[in-house]
C-alpha cells in the first residue's frame, strides 16, 4: 500500500510536470469534439443537380422544381440532352441528374405511367444511398399530387390515402450532434487513456529507470497499479470534461443516471488501459508500441459503430465486434446519455466488459516479467 | 575469515547458441571491492544482470547475501542497490523527489527518508540542489546522486555496471571516493569496468575475456604474476591469449 503511494505520488508529479502532454491532454479534447462533431455530419445540403428537360412543359417543370424548392439540392445547370448532362458528372459540377423524357405531359394527360430518370454519382456509396433516398422522397411527392391536381375537379373525396405520420423516438429532431457527441467522447477517453499508458511503461524502459524499478522489492500488482491509477482518473476526468462541453455547445440530453455511465467508464478504462499497459510491457520501444496501439485503435474505431451503423455490418463482423471494447462503450454511452436507460438495460454489457478487463489485467500483471 | 556474500557455482547463460557466460564460478567477500574487468562484450553485463535477479541463468548455482538466485529473487532485491551504465535517475523528477520514491519504494520510513537524504545531501554538498530536476544537473554529479540513492536503503551489496562511463577522471576519483564510503559502511560493492586505473582500486578482481572468468586475484598478485607493472599489461595479455584459445 505504502508503496503503491511513492508510485502514484511519482506518477502524478511527473504528468502535471510534462509541459507537452499536459496541453495535449486538456486542450485536445474540447479541440476535436468541436471540430469532429461539426464536421463528421451525416446530414447532406446542397446536393447539386443538373436538369435534362426534353419535355419542356408545365409539367415536366413541375417536377424539377420540386427538386428546386428542397432544402438538400442546389440546382447546377440546364441541359439539351443527356450526353451534355453528363458532362457535368465528369467535371464533377453534379452529382445527381434528373431527366425528364419528351412526352411526360401527354403521357401524363393520358393516364399513362409516368417515368422519370436519375442518375446519381456513386463514388462515395454513403452520401449516394442519401441523394437517391431524397430524390425518391421528393418523386413520391410528385406522384402523390399528380393524380390530385388531375382530379381536382372532381369530388376529391375519392382518393383515400394513407397518409404517414412519423415520430422518432430518443432524437426527435434527428439531431445528428446528439448521435455524435457520445460516439466522439469514446474514442478521445479511449485514444488518451490508451496511448498515454502504452508510451509510458516504453519510456521508463527506454530511459533505463524501469531496470532500476525491477532490481527493486516492488511487486508486479503494485506496479501494473501504480500505472493504471493515474490513467484511470485522467481519463474520466476527461470524460467529465467532454460530457460538459457536449452539453453546453450541443446541448445532449442527459437522459440516465451519470453515476452508471462513469461506472461504466471505469470498467471500461480498467480494460483500455489495461490493454495499452499490455501492449506496452511486450514493446521495446515508443514507436513499437505506437504503430500497435494505433493499428488496435484503428480497427476498432472504424468497426465500432461510430460512422457506419452496426447493424449493417456483415456477420462476421459483428462477431469481431464481440471483442471490441469500443463498441460496447459506443452502445452503453449512447443508450444512457440518449435513451436512459438503466441497469435493467445494461448488465449484460457492464458483465462481460467487467470480464474482460479483468481478464486483459490478470494478463497484463503475469505477462509482466521483472527480469528478461 | 570473512563469510562470502556472493557464491556462485558454474553459472552459465546462453542467449540461443551465444554463449555470454560461460560456467562462472567465485565468492564475493563480504565488506570488499569485487571488480568484473574486460573488454566490451566480454559478459560483465550479463553476469551482473542474473546476480540482480534481472535475467534469468541458463544453468548454475547462484546464491546473493544468502538467498537462492532461482526462488528467492524478491528477497535479494530486498538487500542490493543497483545502478547500471545506462544513468537511471528520473529526469523530470527533482533530486528530492527521487530520494524520496526510491527510498519509499525500498520500504524506509519518512523520517528514514528525511534524515537520510539530509544526511546525504550534506555528504555530497548540495543541500541547496535538492529541489532542482535531474536533467539540470552536470553528468559527473548525477552518477554520484544515483550512487548515493542506490544505497540510501542500505544494502548489503551493490551492483554498479560500468558506473563512470564517459565521466572524467577527476570526477571518477570523486566518485571511487564515494565507493570507499560505503565499504566504510559495511556495504560490499560489485563493480564492473574498463578502466584500468579502476581495477587498481578494486580488493580483487576476475578478469573476463569472452564469457569466461580467465584470472581472479588482487590487483597486486595479478601483476606480479604476469610480471608487469600496469593492470593495462595484464589485460592485454589476457584478451589476447584469451582470443587465440578461442
Amino acid at each position: 500500500m505504502r508503496t503503491l503511494f511513492f508510485l502514484l505520488q511519482k506518477e502524478f508529479i511527473q504528468i502535471f510536470r510534462n509541459r507537452t502532454m499536459l496541453p495535449i491532454i486538456f486542450l485536445m479534447p474540447i479541440v476535436q469534439l468541436v471540430i469532429l462533431v461539426y464536421a463528421a455530419t451525416l446530414e447532406m445540403k446542397d446536393i447539386r443537380f443538373s436538369v435534362v428537360d426534353l419535355d419542356q412543359t408545365e409539367q415536366s417543370r413541375g417536377v424539377w422544381q420540386r427538386f428546386e424548392a428542397s432544402p438538400f439540392f442546389h440546382l447546377n445547370s440546364f441541359h439539351s440532352s443527356e450526353k451534355r448532362a453528363m458532362q457535368d458528372f465528369y467535371e464533377g459540377t453534379a452529382d445527381l441528374l434528373v431527366i425528364i423524357p419528351a412526352g411526360f405531359e401527354q403521357s401524363f394527360y393520358r393516364n399513362e405511367p409516368l417515368s422519370v430518370q436519375v442518375l446519381v454519382n456513386a463514388i462515395n456509396g454513403l452520401t449516394a444511398g442519401l441523394s437517391s433516398s431524397y430524390a425518391t422522397q421528393i418523386l413520391l411527392s410528385v406522384n402523390q399530387d399528380l393524380p390530385l391536381r388531375l382530379y381536382a375537379a372532381q369530388s376529391s373525396s375519392q382518393l383515400k390515402q394513407i397518409e404517414i405520420t412519423r415520430r422518432f423516438w430518443f432524437n426527435s429532431s434527428l439531431n445528428f450532434k446528439h448521435y455524435m457527441v457520445p460516439g466522439i467522447l469514446v474514442i478521445l477517453v479511449t485514444v488518451i487513456g490508451m496511448f498515454l499508458s502504452a508510451i509510458n511503461i516504453v519510456r521508463e524502459k527506454e530511459l533505463g529507470t524501469m531496470e532500476q524499478i525491477n532490481v527493486s522489492p516492488i511487486g508486479k500488482v503494485q506496479f501494473i497499479l501504480g500505472k493504471l491509477i493515474p490513467f484511470i482518473i485522467i481519463a474520466l476526468f476527461e470524460l467529465a470534461l467532454g460530457l460538459g462541453i457536449g452539453k453546453l455547445l450541443f446541448d445532449i440530453p442527459f437522459r440516465g443516471s451519470l453515476w452508471l455511465l462513469f461506472s461504466f467508464a471505469f470498467l471500461y478504462l480498467l480494460l483500455v488501459i489495461g490493454f495499452g499497459l499490455l501492449l506496452s510491457t511486450h514493446s521495446r520501444t515508443q514507436q513499437q508500441v505506437m504503430f500497435m496501439s494505433f493499428f488496435f485503435l484503428l480497427v476498432f474505431i472504424l468497426m465500432s459503430g461510430i460512422f457506419t451503423p452496426v447493424e449493417t455490418m456483415p456477420d462476421w463482423a459483428r462477431k469481431v465486434n464481440y471483442l471490441n471494447p469500443f463498441a460496447y462503450f459506443m452502445k452503453v454511452n449512447r443508450m444512457i446519455l440518449l435513451k436512459g436507460s438503466s441497469i435493467v438495460d445494461l448488465w449484460r454489457d457492464f458483465l462481460t466488459i467487467g470480464l474482460y478487463a479483468f481478464l486483459v489485467l490478470s494478463l497484463a500483471v503475469l505477462t509482466y516479467r521483472k527480469r528478461a | 575469515m570473512e563469510k562470502d556474500i556472493i557464491r556462485v557455482r558454474n553459472l552459465t547463460k546462453k542467449f540461443g547458441d551465444f554463449v555470454a557466460n560461460d560456467q562462472l564460478t567465485f565468492e564475493v567477500k563480504q565488506g570488499e571491492i569485487f571488480g568484473f574487468l574486460g573488454a566490451n562484450g566480454a559478459g560483465k553485463t550479463t553476469a551482473i544482470r542474473m546476480l540482480c535477479g534481472l535475467s534469468k541463468p541458463t544453468s548454475g548455482e547462484m546464491e546473493v547475501a544468502g538467498f537462492d538466485a532461482y526462488t528467492q529473487t524478491e528477497l535479494i532485491k530486498k538487500n542490493i542497490g543497483y545502478m547500471s551504465q545506462k544513468f537511471s535517475l528520473y529526469d523530470d523528477l527533482t533530486i528530492w523527489e527521487n530520494i524520496r520514491f526510491f527510498g519509499g519504494i525500498y520500504g524506509l520510513s519518512r523520517s528514514a527518508i528525511r534524515d537520510r537524504s539530509k544526511e546525504m545531501l550534506t555528504r555530497l554538498g548540495i543541500v541547496n540542489l535538492s529541489n532542482r530536476l535531474i536533467r539540470d544537473i552536470p553528468p559527473g554529479w548525477k552518477q554520484k546522486i544515483a550512487f548515493s540513492v542506490a544505497i540510501l536503503h542500505k544494502p548489503q551489496i551493490v551492483f554498479l555496471d560500468e558506473p563512470t562511463g564517459g565521466v572524467d577522471p577527476v570526477t571518477r576519483r570523486q566518485f571511487w571516493d564515494l565507493i570507499y564510503e560505503a565499504i566504510d559502511q559495511g556495504i560490499t560493492v560489485f563493480v564492473t569496468t574498463h578502466y584500468m586505473d579502476e581495477a587498481e582500486y578494486c580488493h580483487r578482481l576476475s578478469m573476463m575475456v569472452n564469457g569466461r572468468i580467465v584470472a581472479l586475484d588482487s590487483p597486486e598478485a595479478l601483476k606480479q604474476r604476469f610480471g608487469s607493472s600496469s593492470m593495462n599489461d595484464v589485460f592485454v595479455q589476457l584478451a589476447r591469449s584469451g582470443e587465440k584459445s578461442s
